[in-house]
C-alpha cells in the first residue's frame, strides 16, 4: 500500500546549520506515529516543514503522492494535514465555539457579498457549521464553555480544545506537538485514551512529539527516533527501547 | 444595530432583543429627522463631523483592531478619496477659477458627475490604491508595516502637491459643492456601521480576528493569512476613501496639508479611547471626541481661571488630547469597551434592562 | 554639471547624511533593545534645538555654554520619556508601546507649540560656524565640515562604548535577548535607562547641528527628519549602529544628489527617504547590514 505520507531526503539549514537532515519518514493511513528524541533534535521542525510553516532546503514531501514541499501552510490544511503546537497557540481573544469556527473558514464556500448582506444562502451555511462546531465541542467535552474566552480554560482543556480546533478543519492527517506536555500521569492517561478514540472515530492517521515515554509506547506502534536532526532509529516501542544508539542518545555517551 | 445572529431554536415572530433594536432604529431615526429641522448651522456642522469621524474611525479599526496589523497609513487613503470626489463632481467653470497656475488635465477638465458616484469612485480608487499597497508590505511585521504605510501616506501627499495639473498642488481645491448633507453623512456612517458588524460576526470576521489573536495557527486552520490581510486592508482603505470623499464636500476646501500623517494619529486617537476591536467604542469615542474637540475650543483662547489668566494659548486643545491618549494607552490599554460590543444582553446583564424574554442565540458579548 | 559643483554638492551631502547618521544610531540603539519605533526620537531632536535657542538668547549664555546644557537637559529629558512612557509598557503588546510612543510623539509636538510658539524662531548660528572658506573652487560653509568631523568622533566613541566596555557588553546582551541577560544579573532598567540617555544626547547634539545648517526652529520641525532618520536606521539594517551610520549617509547623498542633479525633482525630495524605505523593505528587509529574526514556531 502506498504512503498516506512519505518524505524523501528532507533537509532543512538555518544558515549554515542542518536543523534537519535526510529526514526520511513513511506513514501508512491509520498508523499513530511516534517522533520522539531529546530536545533539540529537530522533531517540531520536521513538523514545520511537512505543514509548510518552514519551506525545505531539499528533498521532498509527499502527501497522497502530491508532492506539498514548499506549499502555504493554508494550502496544505486545506489538503488535509492539521496540527496542533507545542506552546499552545489558541485564538486567545476569541470565544472557544469561534476557535472551532475559525477552521470552517475555509470550507464555507462563502463570499464577502453574501456574507455582510447575509443572504439566507449565507445564514443556512453559517447555521450549519455552528452545528457541526457544537457537536464537536459535545464530542471532546466542552460544550459547556462554548462562550467562555478560548484562555480562560484550564490547561489540560485548552490543549483538548486545540486538537478539537485541528479536527474541525477535517484532517486525514493529524499532528500532535507534545499533546502532553505538562499533564499529570491520570491526565496523561486520559489523553492517551481520547487520542485513540478520535483516531478511530474521525478515521485519522495521527503523528505525534511526544516526550512522556508512556504515552507514545502506549499509543503508537511504530516510531522514529531523532538526533541532531538525524533520523537515528525506528521500529516498534520494543525494538527502540533496546537500541543502543537511542540509549546512547538519551543518556549521552558515557 | 444589534441584529441577533442564529436563533437555534424555532423560528419566534420576532424576540424581544430585535423589538428593542426595531423600537431603537425608528428612536435614531425620528431624533435625526428631529436634529435635521432645529440644529442652528453649526452645530450642525460638528453634528456632521462626527459621523465622518465615525467612519474613519471603523475604518481605521477594522485593519488595526480586528486584524491585528498596524497601519498608519489612513491619511493617504482619505486624501485619495478626498481628492477623486473634488475633481469628478466639480464644475467646469469652478475648476477654471481653481487652476490659476496651471490649468487642469484636458481629460478631466469637463468631467462633472453627481455626488454618489464621485464618491464611489474616490471610495474605490482609493481601495485599489490600498490592494496594491497591502499586495506589497502585508508581507512586513507590524512595526515595519507601520512606517511602510506611513511612508505610503506621506508619499500620497507630496504627489497631491506636485500634481499641479490634476490636484492644483499646493493651493488645494476651493469652492466645493457642498454636498455632505447631514443625510449623507449619517446615513453613510449608519451603513457602514451596519455592514462593519455583519462583516465582523461573519465568517470573515473571525478569519481577520484569528489572524489577529495568532497568526501562525490562523494558518494552519486552512484561513489564507495573506489574502484575508489583503482584504481586510482594502476593504478598509475603501471606508477611508469614502469618508475622505464626505469630509472634501463637508469642508468645501481641501488642500495636501490636511492629509499629513498627523491626521492618521487624530482618528487613532479617537480608536485607543473607544477601545481597540470595538466597533461600540469607536462610535461612541468618535462622537466624544468631535464634541469635546469643539468644546474645548475655549482652552485655545483667552482662560481666566481666577487666579491664572492667560491671553489665549492656541494648542493648548491638542496638548489635552495628547495627554490623554498617553494617560489611555499607559493606563487603561482597553479604552472605553475594551473589545466588548454594545448589545441589549450585555444592558440587561449590568441591570439597565430587566433580565427577561426569550433566550435569543448569540445576542454577542 | 563640472566637478567642483558636483564636489559642492557632495560636501553638503555628507554632512546632511552625517546628521541623519546621528539620528539613526538613536533610533537603531533603543529599537536594537526593546524593538520599540521611538517615534518621540525626532520630537527630542527638536527640543535640543530649543533649549540651545533658550541658552543663548534668554539665559544669555556662551553658546558653548547653551550647548553643553542643552544637551544635558535633553538627555535627562529622554531618559525621563522612557520612564514615564515607556517603561510601564514593556511587557505589554508590542502594539500598546508603539501607540504609547505616537502619543508621546504627538504631545510633545502640541506642547512644543503651546511652550515655543508655533511661529519659527530664528537660531543663533556662532560666527565660527558661519565663516565660508574657499577650498579649491568649493565654497564650503565651516558648519558643513563640523558636522561630519563631530559624527565621526562620537561614532568611533560609541562603537569603542559597545564593544569595549561592561555597560556595551550588557546593551548587547539586553539587544539579544532581554530575558536571558535579566537572569545573568544584567540591571535591564538601568541599560535601557543609558541607551536612551546615549541616543537622546546624539538627537539632541543632531539637534543642535541642524539648527546650525538650517538656522530655523519650528514645533514640528522634528517630524521629518525623525522620520528620514527611522528610514535610515531601517535601511542599513535595523539594530546595527554602522548600518545606521551607512543608511544615513546613504539617505543624504541620495536626497540632496539627486536634488543637484535633476533638479524637476525638488517638489519630491522628501518622498524620496519613504519610496527607498518600500524598496529595501520588499527586496531586503533585514536592511543592508541586518540580521534575519524570524518568528519562533
Amino acid at each position: 500500500m502506498d504512503a498516506l505520507l512519505r518524505t524523501t531526503g528532507v533537509d532543512k539549514y538555518f544558515g549554515g546549520l542542518a536543523a534537519v537532515s535526510a529526514f526520511n519518514i513513511d506513514v501508512h493511513a491509520g498508523e499513530i506515529v511516534g517522533l520522539i528524541g531529546p530536545n533539540g533534535a529537530g522533531k517540531t521542525t520536521s513538523f514545520n516543514l511537512i505543514t509548510g510553516v518552514y519551506t525545505p532546503t531539499s528533498g521532498r514531501i509527499q502527501f497522497e503522492g502530491k508532492d506539498i514541499a514548499g506549499m502555504k501552510p493554508h494550502a496544505i490544511t486545506r489538503l488535509g494535514v492539521a496540527r496542533t503546537f507545542q506552546n499552545i497557540r489558541l485564538f486567545k481573544e476569541m470565544s472557544v465555539l469561534d476557535n472551532i469556527l475559525v477552521a470552517e473558514h475555509m470550507r464555507m464556500g462563502t463570499n464577502l457579498l453574501e456574507a455582510t448582506l447575509r443572504l439566507p444562502s449565507y445564514m443556512r451555511k453559517e447555521r450549519h457549521v455552528h452545528e457541526r462546531a457544537r457537536a464537536l465541542l459535545d464530542e471532546v467535552g466542552l460544550s459547556a464553555h462554548e462562550q467562555a474566552s478560548a484562555t480562560s480554560l484550564p490547561y489540560g482543556k485548552q490543549r483538548r480544545l486545540e486538537i478539537a480546533r485541528a479536527l474541525a478543519t477535517e484532517p486525514k492527517l493529524l499532528f500532535l506537538d507534545e499533546p502532553a506536555a505538562g499533564m499529570n500521569p491520570q491526565e496523561s492517561v486520559e489523553l492517551m485514551n481520547f487520542i485513540l478514540k478520535i483516531r478511530d472515530q474521525f478515521k485519522l492517521t495521527i503523528v505525534l512529539i511526544e516526550h512522556h515515554m508512556q504515552v507514545v509506547m502506549g499509543v503508537c506502534k511504530r516510531m522514529y527516533v531523532l538526533d541532531y536532526g538525524v533520523t537515528i532509529a525506528q521500529g516498534t516501542p520494543e525494538e527502540i527501547q533496546n537500541n543502543p544508539a537511542v540509549i546512547e542518545a538519551y543518556l549521552g555517551v558515557g | 444595530m444589534n441584529p441577533g445572529l442564529i436563533n437555534t431554536g424555532k423560528k419566534l415572530p420576532m424576540s424581544r432583543n430585535q423589538m428593542l433594536t426595531f423600537a431603537a432604529a425608528c428612536i435614531g431615526l425620528a431624533l435625526l429627522f428631529v436634529f435635521d429641522a432645529t440644529f442652528d448651522s453649526f452645530t450642525m456642522q460638528i453634528f456632521k463631523l462626527c459621523a465622518i469621524n465615525i467612519i474613519l474611525a471603523l475604518s481605521l479599526n477594522l485593519i488595526n483592531g480586528f486584524t491585528g496589523l498596524f497601519s498608519l497609513g489612513h491619511a493617504g487613503f482619505m486624501a485619495v478619496g478626498a481628492y477623486t470626489c473634488a475633481i469628478l463632481t466639480m464644475s467646469p467653470e469652478q475648476k477654471e477659477v481653481n487652476y490659476v497656475l496651471q490649468p487642469i488635465v484636458p481629460w478631466l477638465a469637463h468631467v462633472q458627475l453627481p455626488f454618489l458616484p464621485g464618491l464611489l469612485i474616490g471610495g474605490f480608487l482609493a481601495g485599489f490604491i490600498g490592494w496594491l499597497l497591502g499586495v506589497i508590505s502585508l508581507r512586513l511585521r507590524d512595526d515595519y508595516l507601520a512606517i511602510a504605510t506611513l511612508g505610503f501616506s506621506e508619499i500620497i501627499r507630496v504627489l497631491l502637491t506636485n500634481a499641479q495639473t490634476v490636484t492644483n498642488g499646493a493651493l488645494g481645491l476651493k469652492g466645493l459643492p457642498r454636498f455632505t448633507t447631514m443625510w449623507w453623512a449619517w446615513g453613510s456612517a449608519i451603513l457602514i456601521t451596519v455592514f462593519l458588524v455583519f462583516l465582523i460576526k461573519s465568517s470573515y470576521g473571525r478569519a481577520f480576528k484569528s489572524i489577529r489573536d495568532n497568526e501562525i495557527a490562523a494558518e494552519s486552520m486552512g484561513v489564507d493569512v495573506f489574502g484575508m490581510k489583503v482584504l481586510s486592508f482594502t476593504i478598509s482603505s475603501f471606508l477611508a476613501g469614502i469618508a475622505g470623499g464626505l469630509l472634501a464636500h463637508y469642508l468645501t476646501t481641501i488642500d495636501p496639508k490636511q492629509f499629513i500623517f498627523l491626521k492618521t494619529f487624530d482618528i487613532l486617537l479617537i480608536v485607543v479611547l473607544g477601545g481597540v476591536g470595538s466597533i461600540t467604542g469607536s462610535v461612541i469615542a468618535a462622537i466624544a471626541v468631535t464634541i469635546s474637540m469643539e468644546a474645548l475650543r475655549f482652552l485655545d483662547g483667552p482662560l481666566n481661571l481666577g487666579f491664572v489668566a492667560t491671553t489665549g494659548i492656541p494648542g493648548l486643545r491638542m496638548v489635552f488630547f495628547s495627554a490623554l491618549l498617553m494617560v489611555v494607552v499607559i493606563y487603561r490599554q482597553q479604552g472605553l469597551m475594551g473589545k466588548a460590543e454594545f448589545s441589549w444582553d450585555a444592558l440587561a446583564r449590568i441591570g439597565l434592562l430587566p433580565r427577561r424574554g426569550p433566550k435569543s442565540g448569540k445576542g454577542g458579548r | 554639471m563640472d566637478f567642483q559643483t558636483f564636489l559642492q554638492q557632495f560636501v553638503n551631502a555628507l554632512s546632511l547624511g552625517s546628521l541623519y547618521a546621528l539620528i539613526a544610531i538613536g533610533y537603531t540603539m533603543v529599537y536594537g533593545i526593546l524593538r520599540l519605533i521611538n517615534f518621540a526620537h525626532g520630537d527630542i531632536f527638536m527640543v535640543g534645538g530649543y533649549l540651545a535657542f533658550y541658552g543663548v538668547s534668554t539665559f544669555l549664555m556662551p553658546w558653548w555654554l547653551a550647548v553643553i546644557v542643552a544637551i544635558a537637559l535633553t538627555t535627562i529629558f529622554g531618559v525621563g520619556l522612557e520612564r514615564v512612557a515607556y517603561r510601564p509598557l514593556r511587557d505589554s503588546p508590542r502594539i500598546s508601546i508603539m501607540i504609547s510612543a505616537i502619543g508621546a510623539s504627538f504631545l510633545l509636538e502640541n506642547l512644543a507649540i503651546v511652550l515655543f510658539d508655533a511661529r519659527p524662531k530664528a537660531f543663533h548660528v556662532p560666527e565660527f560656524f558661519a565663516t565660508n572658506f574657499i577650498l579649491g573652487g568649493v565654497h564650503i560653509a565651516s558648519v558643513s565640515l563640523v558636522i561630519p568631523v563631530v559624527t565621526a568622533v562620537i561614532l568611533a566613541v560609541l562603537l569603542w562604548v559597545v564593544h569595549s566596555t561592561r555597560v556595551g557588553m550588557a546593551m548587547r546582551a539586553v539587544s539579544t535577548d532581554i530575558e536571558a541577560a535579566r537572569l545573568m544579573a544584567i540591571d535591564v532598567d538601568r541599560i535601557v535607562s543609558i541607551t536612551f540617555a546615549i541616543g537622546s544626547a546624539l538627537a539632541a547634539i543632531g539637534g543642535i547641528m541642524y539648527a546650525l545648517k538650517y538656522p530655523r526652529l519650528e514645533p514640528l520641525m522634528g517630524i521629518m527628519p525623525g522620520l528620514k532618520c527611522f528610514i535610515a536606521a531601517v535601511i542599513g539594517g535595523i539594530g546595527s549602529i554602522g548600518g545606521a551610520v551607512l543608511g544615513g549617509l546613504l539617505l543624504g547623498i541620495i536626497e540632496l544628489m539627486t536634488v543637484a542633479f535633476l533638479p524637476e525633482l525638488t517638489g519630491y525630495k522628501d518622498a524620496f527617504a519613504f519610496v527607498l524605505l518600500i524598496v529595501v523593505l520588499l527586496v531586503k528587509p533585514t536592511g543592508l547590514l541586518g540580521k534575519n529574526q524570524g518568528e519562533k514556531v
